[in-house]
């Protein structure tokens, strides 16, 4: 450690010894000289520069492209509209990068300084101005078109006659919690402040209640909740109406291409359409631990790194055959009334209705 | 207001301050008048700069701690642990530690190294200089902006001692989480000290703006037009426009944070449960409601940033390529763009909270407007080099290097302002990447084109130019290294503020891109101390100017002494005659604005 120390102030003390003397050397030998002869190794190393940086470009790309989403396809059909925008953005932003960046460290080595050119007074050209308002005012006006044309697709929702499957995702720190709507296809009525995170942790009202002024609803009685874990079908459009517990969070899908904020006591919504199972893309991607993901992407707090979701995306066979395994949420919160468990509901009936506690 | 009008008030100030240019041969200043309370704009400026290089160290230096995090998840350093403590426990930062560092790194580089060590040095340095104006308007607001600036720092700074650490939710401090105490360890005290901080500042750059607006338009000296300006001083006008109508806003959302903290009122609180506290009674408020206010600042933030570098490079361009800058009215139509687009483009970092669609489309027509001027101003620049005699000062290699840098981050800027890309895009480490180059850097390298260029000025004394040049390549060949990388792990979709990617089977490939990340952080950080010894090293035993005009410039600072005492004239004030921009005409290299137009020259 001391010794790191060391050599670094002494390679700093060096450097400074060194650019001290070739102060004296330049007074010594003429100071308009030595600027001259330090203007062309500048000059030079600009135009290096422009070399290298374009070399480095291309080498970057070969080095990560492979590595980013942009080299498989979309998991949902919303993506592919949004990567063929983000490819046409690409091109033009990319060819403007290139020119501009020749032009910016060509025109900085071409015209260094030199005894012999004399300086072109140019200060003004309405032609030129004109030019360099208009070309690119044009590109970004189709630009902007096919962005909006995205977007509004993108906000739209779900077509109607499509039979969105609705999924409640809620926030909250650090994990992600779901909720179906069961049978009767409704999500029942929830309220925060019956939360108890040991069998209600999304407020479901079901029981009554003078104090908070509600009644029990029994459209919460067949919600299904669970957490980490949320099931999806391949082709067919998942809306998820997305809120938080706590703070901010944010659903991030970057394999589907999208991402939307969970506000506490502000409802959003999100929509999209898978387009391959899990299973599928684990074959695509070569990957056998392939996972869709949802990533937190909103700060919220210590843990924020480690508020993660699985999307599981399968056929509406296997998502029929999931579904019916699984135990509405209030049968969790009151055992006796589990029609499955109707024996042992004696037992275990008292300890279930405990009052949460916070 | 009449010229006349301008002209009266103008000598009056003038004379007044002529009584006190003689007391000052007379009177011995002392220690505290000179170099503490000073009203001095040149020494106020000095003030700023130098506290800002304080922060700028600091703020660098955090990066660099959480870069290790980044960089080497898997390693442990027992010194880390020998400096930060608890903080370290294991020699490895704690998630704790590491938001900390992130938020703080923020809000530091944005608002103390950006804001007041860039424009506050330079607006203080060179309003009353290009002017031609003894000093600001009101020397006394002067000094009491930069105090308010040193208090924010040390109520800054004594965050980072607290027990339960600095605030750590982010440079943008969104509620609920910054508002709740118990929603993180950092939005307890922390938070608290952070808010009066930034209230101090505000404060700070409010007092500091509006001396700056008065002095542009008001304390012009005679035959100085609008229009004779050069684009420093209109870019730094903007700036103080932006400042003055925006900062005001942030602290508007800034106080109803504080009710919402610490006297239970709803403005951004609703329907929340916290963990191990229970449900809270707040209901009704909007958490959104922070975020239009903090961006209706943080978007003009942006600009006030940039549009003193902007300026800056402008003169710095134009005086190196020994050239007149090309369309000087389309530049400062562009600044003007810019400055009113600033304020209507807000919401474009709000696109995925949920906000209405149609309210979307709208700013994201606006948002792309502003690539319109932005392009305006880099093709204006590279016609300016066009056919130039291009001399590689240090000051003109970090504008060239501002003009690269400018166009790579504002060219994803394209994509981000989107907002369809922008869904797929936000908050990744493409973002990161985004602003960084064009914000961060960009704007640093136009604060180090300023030193540089006006270092002599400043200290009547030169930097070492074999050292300047060694921290420009490194720190432009580090500043893409670090960055255009960095888009690649944003276009996998990795989200930025993460303290460890491991666990994520989408987002562990890039491993070792971080570890070269974060080494070439670290290099870039060295080169900045070698610019920092250059720096002190040569306010005392740099090479002395002997030259009043150096670099051969028309403005009127070059026309002051080579070490100008306070009012920066020791008679009359230059009268001037001509735009800043004669280079190259009719044969001469430069021709001064205080030179008379002659019979024969030539009209432009």
């Amino acid at each position: 450690m001391y010794l790191i120390i060391a050599v670094i102030i002494l390679v700093f003390l060096i450097i400074f010894q060194i650019a001290k003397a070739s102060e004296y050397v330049a007074v010594l030998k003429g100071e308009e000289q030595n600027r001259k002869q330090t203007n062309k190794v500048n000059g030079f190393l600009m135009f290096g520069f422009m070399i290298m940086g374009l070399i480095g470009v291309w080498y970057c790309n070969e080095l990560y492209f492979k590595k980013t989403l942009l080299a498989l396809p979309s998991a949902s059909e919303q993506g592919e509209k949004i990567d063929s925008m983000l490819w046409v953005t690409l091109a033009i932003t990319g060819v403007v990068f290139i020119i501009t960046q020749i032009i910016l460290f060509w025109f900085a080595f071409r015209y260094q300084e030199s005894d012999k050119r004399k300086v072109y007074f140019f200060h003004e050209s309405n032609k030129l101005e004109l030019l360099w308002t208009v070309v690119p005012a044009i590109f970004l006006t189709v630009l902007v078109v096919i962005g909006l044309r995205n977007w509004n697709y993108i906000t739209g929702g779900p077509p109607e006659g499509s039979n969105p499957l609705r999924v409640e995702v809620t926030g909250a720190q650090f994990k992600w919690i779901f909720r179906y709507p069961g049978k009767d296809d409704q999500f029942g009525k929830k309220y925060y402040k019956v939360i108890d995170n040991a069998n209600n942790s999304l407020g479901l009202v079901w029981r009554d209640s003078a104090a908070l002024n509600m009644k029990d609803d029994p459209a919460t009685h067949d919600d299904i909740v669970m957490e980490s874990t949320v099931y999806v079908v391949k082709d067919r459009p998942v809306k998820f109406i997305i809120g938080s517990r706590d703070v901010i969070h944010d659903v991030g899908l970057s394999q589907f291409r999208m991402k939307m904020d969970a506000v506490p006591g502000i409802p959003t919504t999100l929509w999209f359409t898978p387009k391959y199972t899990t299973t599928e893309m684990k074959k695509i991607t070569g990957n056998p631990d392939f996972i869709y993901e949802i990533s937190c992407d909103q700060m919220c707090g210590n843990s924020h790194y480690a508020m993660r979701g699985i999307v599981q995306v399968v056929t509406q066979e296997e998502f029929d055959v999931w579904m019916a395994k699984q135990k509405p949420a209030y049968y969790d919160a009151f055992p006796e009334k589990d029609p499955a468990k109707k024996d042992t509901a004696a037992v275990k009936g008292p300890l279930a209705v405990v009052p949460a506690k916070k | 207001m009449s010229n006349e009008a301008v002209l009266h008030a103008h000598s009056g100030v003038a004379s007044s301050h002529d009584a006190g240019g003689h007391h000052e041969h007379h009177h011995h200043e002392t220690f505290i008048t000179k170099y503490v309370f000073s009203q001095d704009h040149k020494m106020i400026a000095k003030q700023f700069l130098i506290t800002g290089m304080v922060w700028a160290v600091l703020g660098g230096l955090m990066s660099v701690l959480f870069r290790l995090q980044l960089g080497y998840p898997d390693s442990t350093f027992p010194w880390l642990e020998d400096i930060l403590g608890k903080w370290a426990k294991g020699g490895r930062i704690t998630p704790e530690a590491y938001y900390a560092l992130v938020t703080t790194h923020g809000t530091v580089l944005v608002f103390f190294v950006l804001t007041a060590g860039l424009s506050g040095t330079f607006a203080n340095f060179l309003i009353p200089l290009q002017v031609g104006a003894r000093d600001m308007a009101s020397p006394f607001l002067n000094m009491l902006s930069y105090w308010f600036f040193f208090s924010a720092s040390v109520v800054m700074l004594s965050s980072l001692f607290v027990e339960t650490g600095p605030f750590s939710g982010g440079w943008t401090a969104y509620p609920p989480l910054s508002a709740l105490h118990d929603a993180s360890p950092g939005s307890k005290t922390g938070m608290d000290l952070w808010i009066i901080s930034m209230a101090l500042f505000v404060v700070s750059s409010l007092l500091g703006g509006l001396n700056y607006i008065v002095t542009i338009l008001n304390m012009r000296t005679k035959g100085m037009s609008m229009t004779r300006l050069p684009l420093t001083i209109w870019a730094l006008f903007f700036t103080a426009v932006l400042g003055v109508l925006s900062f005001p806003v942030l602290l508007s959302g800034f106080i109803l944070l504080i009710f919402d903290r610490n006297f239970g009122t709803s403005f951004y609180l609703s329907d929340i449960f916290v963990n191990g506290v229970g449900a809270l009674p707040n209901e009704g408020g909007s958490a959104i409601l922070f975020q239009h206010l903090f961006w209706f600042l943080g978007h003009p933030e942006v600009y006030i940033i940039l549009l003193p570098a902007m300026g800056m490079v402008s003169e710095i361009l134009s005086v190196n390529s020994r050239k007149p800058i090309f369309g000087y009215m389309a530049m400062v139509g562009s600044l003007f763009a810019i400055a009113i687009l600033a304020f209507l483009v807000w919401a474009h970092h709000m696109f995925v909270t949920g906000l209405n669609p149609f309210l979307g489309s709208i700013f994201v027509l606006l948002t792309l407007l502003i690539a319109v001027p932005s392009a305006i101003k880099v093709f204006n620049w590279l016609t300016t080099l066009w056919r130039g005699n291009v001399r590689f000062t240090p000051g003109m290699m970090f504008a060239i290097g501002f003009v690269s840098l400018f166009i790579s981050g504002g060219l994803t800027g394209i994509w981000l302002g989107n907002s369809a890309l922008d869904v797929h895009l936000h908050d990744t480490m493409f973002v990161v990447a985004h602003f960084h180059i064009v914000m961060g850097v960009a704007s640093m390298f136009g604060m180090f084109a300023g030193i540089y260029h006006w270092y002599p000025k400043m200290f009547g004394r030169y930097l070492n130019n074999t050292l300047a040049y060694i921290h420009f390549w490194i720190t432009m060949a580090g500043a893409y290294l670090i960055f255009w990388p960095m888009h690649y792990e944003g276009l996998a979709g990795m989200p930025r503020r993460y303290y460890s990617y491991e666990q994520w089977e989408s987002f562990k490939n890039f491993g070792d891109l971080n570890r070269f990340i974060s080494t070439v952080a670290m290099i870039v950080f060295a080169a900045q101390i070698l610019f920092l010894l250059n720096f002190f090293y040569s306010i005392w035993k740099g090479r002395k100017v002997t030259n009043q005009n150096p670099w051969g410039s028309n403005t009127l600072e070059w026309t002051a002494p080579i070490r100008p005492g306070h009012g920066n004239w020791p008679g009359e004030i230059p009268e001037v005659h001509r735009w800043a921009y004669d280079y190259g005409k009719d044969g001469k290299e430069f021709i001064p604005q205080t030179t008379p137009v002659g019979a024969d020259e030539s009209h432009h």
